[in-house]
Formats: structure tokens, C-alpha cells, sequence
């Protein structure tokens, strides 16, 4: 199964992630968000960090956590390339997602783009024949 | 989708969509025939009329002529609602809050700049920190970036960044009264707290322009444009992570306080607040905030363009002068008359200029006669152009206009189709040379991805809502 794939939007990037569970169709989001900044293939595991995100609802959760790794890159200059203990769990009618990220300081770098924002725009997740997929369009 | 949209034509540089479904009113294109054919190939006319469903919304849903499919509302998209009984939408200002254009005019010429362009590039580059992740020299301290949001260019002008002239030519004087710093996340001041002063990647650029034509000799004169090949320089950049987390923190805290209106709606980035409650002013103090810390971004950008000139041209830093300084994406609360009766509106720019027109309180002195100028930025390798305000465009657009070229071909698309280092080739044949911090910076801008221009702004001095002055090429492009 593939990752992710890049597709066409007229101003914005937009991808699709795709995982047999939905947490890592969002670890393999994650991926794909890095991957406009930078190529995550090179990128080594010197930092670790902890990522806790709890939402009301679901696409809300995927945003904020989309969203967590652009403070990560512009605060503290971290590019992650790997995305690890991922859980999604509902507690009541709130989502709590944790997960560890593993990165590096952006400096040792070449870095490709930039990324403002994530945003609803067509954002999807959904599961079929037992596999997830992730569409989401982040403002570049 | 967009070939069953019903499209009647009010004249040859205006379009309207009727009334139907959840309209509370009607869309209002800007637009010759041929920018609509490019209008009409993406989602943008659904997003107008999405936007035109909206309650309380006035007159119409605008979409300028260089509007282009965003996220919710369309780029290029302007909306007005009542500040009493009206709503708020932060996703209705664009992610970049207060991205805008300032133009500053030298007194140099072409053939002055031209053996040592690379020189004057190579001298920007280094005093503007450009491209993804670059650290600004100025390292703000908590207490002295909540001074930046609160005062804007005031901070700049205390701190030897910037003269009471250049105040005096940016709009809003480059500070907003309403701003709120304790409205902006910790997260979104870790964002910008190294950005002050940096251009940033994507669309973002600094250009050295010289003047090509001049369409209106006296209005230009006031400018302080006064003769062909006159040498201007054009920034444009936004308000940097900063901003960018301001509108995605409020998006977010809108949708969770009002989930029935979120759940209602057909596209969550349209998320709104009614203007009356607390989080809507929260949310306005937050964005004044953040306008704020762009213009003294600009600011900051152009003190480096005036270091840059006095090292290549031993020019003194007061003999560039600021011809104006314009947001494109920002809700100003602005007064016009409607049904007989005056009404104070917050009027949502998302990709649109404000185009004041002569006489305007709010513009400066020396442009009281001519209308507020207007900067529209073509992209990287074509002309770029500076309007001015009318009083037609009050009636027609709520004072705006167009903000540029807009795009017709996906970042991804034009990194497929065009080549950095071919793009850059291409440019030098025409004599434009570019620095970019990255090559994918230069492929993703290629000219061909983008509308033309001068249909763009052909359009807008046609329809009178912004009148052309003059029009600008580009020798140097700094990218990020």
C-alpha cells in the first residue's frame, strides 16, 4: 500500500494518506505534510517528543495535529520523519490522540517549501474495503 | 459543477449570479470574458456562491478578477456583514493575515541598477533573511513582541526601523488601535518570534522594478514616480507563521463554541462567529494583532532594501521613499451607505485590495486628490502595477479591487511542467535575474502558472473600481 500521494490543487498542496488502521493513515499524513518541507528520507532521529492532542470530533483532531508539527518546524526548527506509538482513542464524546515524533533540527537540512496552515478545505477521512484514507489541503 | 452555474452579463467586465438555493444574495464577478472561462474551471463560483449564503451578508458576494479556487472562500473574494447583527469569519481573511504589498520608490534609474544587479541582489539577500525556516537578527523577547503586536509600525518607528513618512503612507498607519496581544496564542508568538523582518517562501518575494509606463502622469507624480525607468522596489509577504496560527487557532476555537453553525455549513473553513459575541472581538483583537506585526514586517524588509541601496549605491536610506503600503488579506471595519443608510460593516479582503478613492478620511494628505494607490503584483517575470482608489469602486466593490495575477496551475502541476534552473534561464534571457533560497521556489512561481496580469488590472480600470497609474517590470526578483 502506498503512503501517500501528492495531488492536483489549483493554489494550495493537497495529499492523500492512506494506512489499513487510521492511526497510521495519520502517521502517513504526518509524512506527507513533512514532505512538502522536507525530504523526511534524510531527515535522523535526534529529537523525540511527545505529541498530545485532544478535539470534540475527529477531523478537528487531525487538523490540530497536522497542525502541531508546523508550531514544531517554525518555534523550534524540528522536521520529523518518523511517526511512532500512535493511538487514537474516544473518550465520551471527546478524541484523544498520542503519539511520539522523532525528528531533527531543520538547520542540517535542505529544506523545500513552506507550509502556513492546514485546513478543512475537501478534507476527508474515511475507511473502505478495511483501509483508511486521508485527504487534506494545507495552504503553501 | 461550474457549467450548470446560471452566469448573467451585467456588462463586459462584470458577471452576476442570480439569486437561487441558500443565496441571501447574489455573486458579483469582476471579470472579462476570458478571465471567466479561467474562473469558471475551478471550484471558485461555488465557493462565491457558498459565501453569498451566509446570513446577514450585504449587496453581494464579490469575486475579483483574479479570483481563484481557496479554501472556503475563494482567493480573491470580498464580503461584507454588519458589525451589529453581523458575523465574523476568520477563514474569510486568507491563512496570511495582512499579506500585502509595499512599494518604494528610488531615485535611480535602470541604467544605473543594471551593471550591478547581481551585486544589489546578493546585498537584499543578505539583508532580508528569505525562504523556508529562515531566522529573522531580531530576537524578540515576549514583552517586546506583544509591543510589536500592539503598536505595529509606531514600535518600528521607535526603534529606528522606520521615519513618520513611511507611517504616513501605509495603511492604517501601519497600526491597529483594536489589536490585542493577549488574544494571540503562545503558540502563534512561538511561530513568529524569529520571523520579524523575513519574507518567507512560496508566492512571497522582493522585486526590483523599473517604471515601463505611465498611464497617469500627475497621479504618479504625487507618488513620487516621475519619469520612465525609475527604478521602485516591491515587497510582498504577510505576517508569517504568526499570523497563519492566529487564523487556524480561531478557526478552530469558532467551530468548537458554535458547532450547530459549523455543522451547517458547506465547507467548515467558512466557520463563522455572530460579531456580537466575545470570541468574535477576541478573535478581531487577535487579527488586528497580527495585521499589526505584518506591516512591521514590511517595515523591517524595506529598512533592509534601504541598507542594501546605500552599500551598492551609496544612497542615503531617506532618499527611498515609501510610495504606499496595502493589505490584500484583512477585515477592516469600514462605513458605507446602504438602503439610504450609512452602516459599519466588517468587510472581509481575502486576495482583494482596499481601493479608497479621493477624498477618503482614511487616506493620506498627499493622496486626498488622486484616490489611495493600489498595488497589484504580477508574478515572478511579468509586469507588476499600481492603481488608485475611486469612488465608483465604493459603490461597486466595497472599495476593492483585485491583488493579483491568481493562479491557474497548481504548485505541483508547475513544479512538473517547469524547472528551477530552466525558469531562472528563461528569466535572464528577458534580463531578470533571480536569487532564490530554493530552486523549487523559482519552478512552482513560473510565469505560465499563473492568470494575466494585464487582463487582470485591464479589468479593474474598465469596471472602474481601481484606475491604472503605472505599470512596473522586473530586473532582480529576491525569492524565498
Amino acid at each position: 500500500m502506498k503512503k501517500f500521494e501528492y495531488l492536483s490543487h489549483t493554489s494550495e498542496e493537497k495529499f492523500a494518506a492512506y494506512g489499513k488502521t487510521m492511526e497510521e493513515a495519520f502517521c502517513n499524513a504526518a509524512l506527507a505534510l513533512e514532505n512538502i518541507i522536507v525530504n523526511t528520507e534524510n531527515v535522523k532521529s535526534v529529537i523525540k517528543k511527545k505529541v498530545c492532542i485532544e478535539t470534540k470530533h475527529l477531523k478537528g483532531l487531525l487538523f490540530d495535529f497536522l497542525q502541531e508539527l508546523l508550531i514544531l518546524f517554525d518555534s523550534e526548527h524540528i522536521v520529523i520523519h518518523k511517526i511512532a506509538d500512535m493511538h487514537i482513542q474516544q473518550k465520551g464524546s471527546d478524541y484523544v490522540l498520542e503519539c511520539i515524533v522523532y525528528g531533527d533540527n531543520a538547520k542540517t537540512y535542505q529544506l523545500l517549501s513552506g507550509v502556513k496552515s492546514v485546513t478543512y478545505n475537501e478534507m476527508e477521512i474515511i475507511q473502505e474495503n478495511q483501509a483508511w484514507k486521508i485527504t487534506v489541503v494545507v495552504d503553501v | 459543477m461550474a457549467q450548470e452555474i446560471v452566469i448573467n452579463k451585467i456588462s463586459d467586465n462584470e458577471w452576476e449570479i442570480p439569486k437561487s438555493g441558500k443565496m441571501n444574495v447574489p455573486v458579483r464577478i469582476f471579470a472579462s470574458e476570458k478571465l471567466l472561462e479561467q474562473i469558471k474551471k475551478d471550484d471558485s463560483l461555488k465557493q462565491g456562491m457558498n459565501v453569498a449564503s451566509l446570513p446577514n451578508i450585504q449587496k453581494f458576494s464579490y469575486m475579483m478578477p483574479d479570483a481563484h479556487q481557496g479554501y472556503g472562500m475563494s482567493v480573491g473574494g470580498v464580503a461584507a456583514f454588519p458589525v451589529e447583527k453581523g458575523i465574523i469569519s476568520p477563514g474569510m481573511t486568507g491563512f496570511d493575515i495582512n499579506c500585502g504589498i509595499r512599494l518604494l520608490a528610488t531615485p535611480v534609474s535602470k541604467t544605473d541598477v543594471e551593471p550591478k544587479i547581481k551585486e544589489l541582489l546578493e546585498e537584499l539577500f543578505k539583508n532580508v533573511p528569505s525562504g523556508v525556516g529562515s531566522d529573522s537578527d531580531i530576537r524578540l523577547k515576549r514583552e517586546e513582541l506583544d509591543a510589536v503586536l500592539k503598536k505595529g509600525c509606531r514600535w518600528a518607528l521607535e526603534n529606528g526601523y522606520a521615519t513618520e513618512e513611511d507611517l504616513d503612507v501605509t495603511e492604517s498607519s501601519g497600526s491597529l488601535e483594536m489589536a490585542d496581544p493577549n488574544a494571540v496564542s503562545n503558540n502563534a508568538k512561538d511561530r513568529g518570534k524569529n520571523q520579524l523582518g523575513t519574507l518567507g517562501a512560496g508566492n512571497h518575494f522582493l522585486e526590483i522594478q523599473y517604471v515601463d509606463e505611465i498611464y497617469d502622469k500627475k497621479a504618479a507624480e504625487i507618488m513620487g514616480i516621475t519619469e520612465k525607468e525609475q527604478i521602485c522596489v516591491m515587497i510582498h509577504c504577510g505576517s508569517r507563521g504568526l499570523g497563519h496560527q492566529v487564523c487556524s487557532d480561531y478557526l478552530r476555537k469558532f467551530e468548537d463554541a458554535f458547532p450547530e453553525i459549523a455543522n451547517a455549513l458547506p465547507d467548515r473553513d467558512l466557520i463563522y462567529a455572530p460579531a456580537n459575541t466575545n470570541l468574535a472581538k477576541e478573535y478581531f483583537g487577535a487579527m488586528c494583532a497580527a495585521a499589526n506585526f505584518a506591516w512591521t514586517n514590511r517595515q523591517l524588509i524595506a529598512h533592509g532594501v534601504r541598507k542594501a541601496f546605500k552599500t551598492t549605491f551609496n544612497i542615503s536610506p531617506k532618499h527611498i521613499e515609501q510610495v504606499y503600503d496595502v493589505a490584500h488579506n484583512i477585515i477592516k471595519k469600514e462605513s458605507y451607505k446602504i438602503d439610504g443608510k450609512m452602516k459599519e460593516l466588517y468587510i472581509h479582503r481575502k486576495g482583494a485590495t482596499r481601493a479608497f478613492g479621493p477624498e477618503n478620511p482614511e487616506i493620506p494628505k498627499k493622496y486626498q486628490k488622486i484616490g489611495q494607490p493600489i498595488l497589484i503584483p504580477g508574478s515572478m517575470g511579468t509586469a507588476s502595477f499600481v492603481l488608485v482608489g475611486t469612488a465608483t469602486a465604493a459603490e461597486k466593490s466595497f472599495a476593492s479591487t483585485a491583488h493579483g495575477a491568481g493562479r491557474v496551475m497548481s504548485r505541483h502541476e508547475a513544479n512538473k511542467q517547469y524547472t528551477g534552473e530552466g525558469t531562472k534561464k528563461e528569466l535572464e534571457q528577458k534580463n531578470i535575474f533571480v536569487k532564490a533560497a530554493s530552486w523549487k521556489g523559482i519552478s512552482e512561481e513560473a510565469p505560465g502558472a499563473y492568470k494575466d496580469i494585464d487582463e487582470v488590472v485591464k479589468v479593474s480600470h474598465n469596471a472602474g473600481i481601481g484606475n491604472l497609474v503605472v505599470r512596473l517590470k522586473p530586473m532582480g526578483v529576491v525569492k524565498g
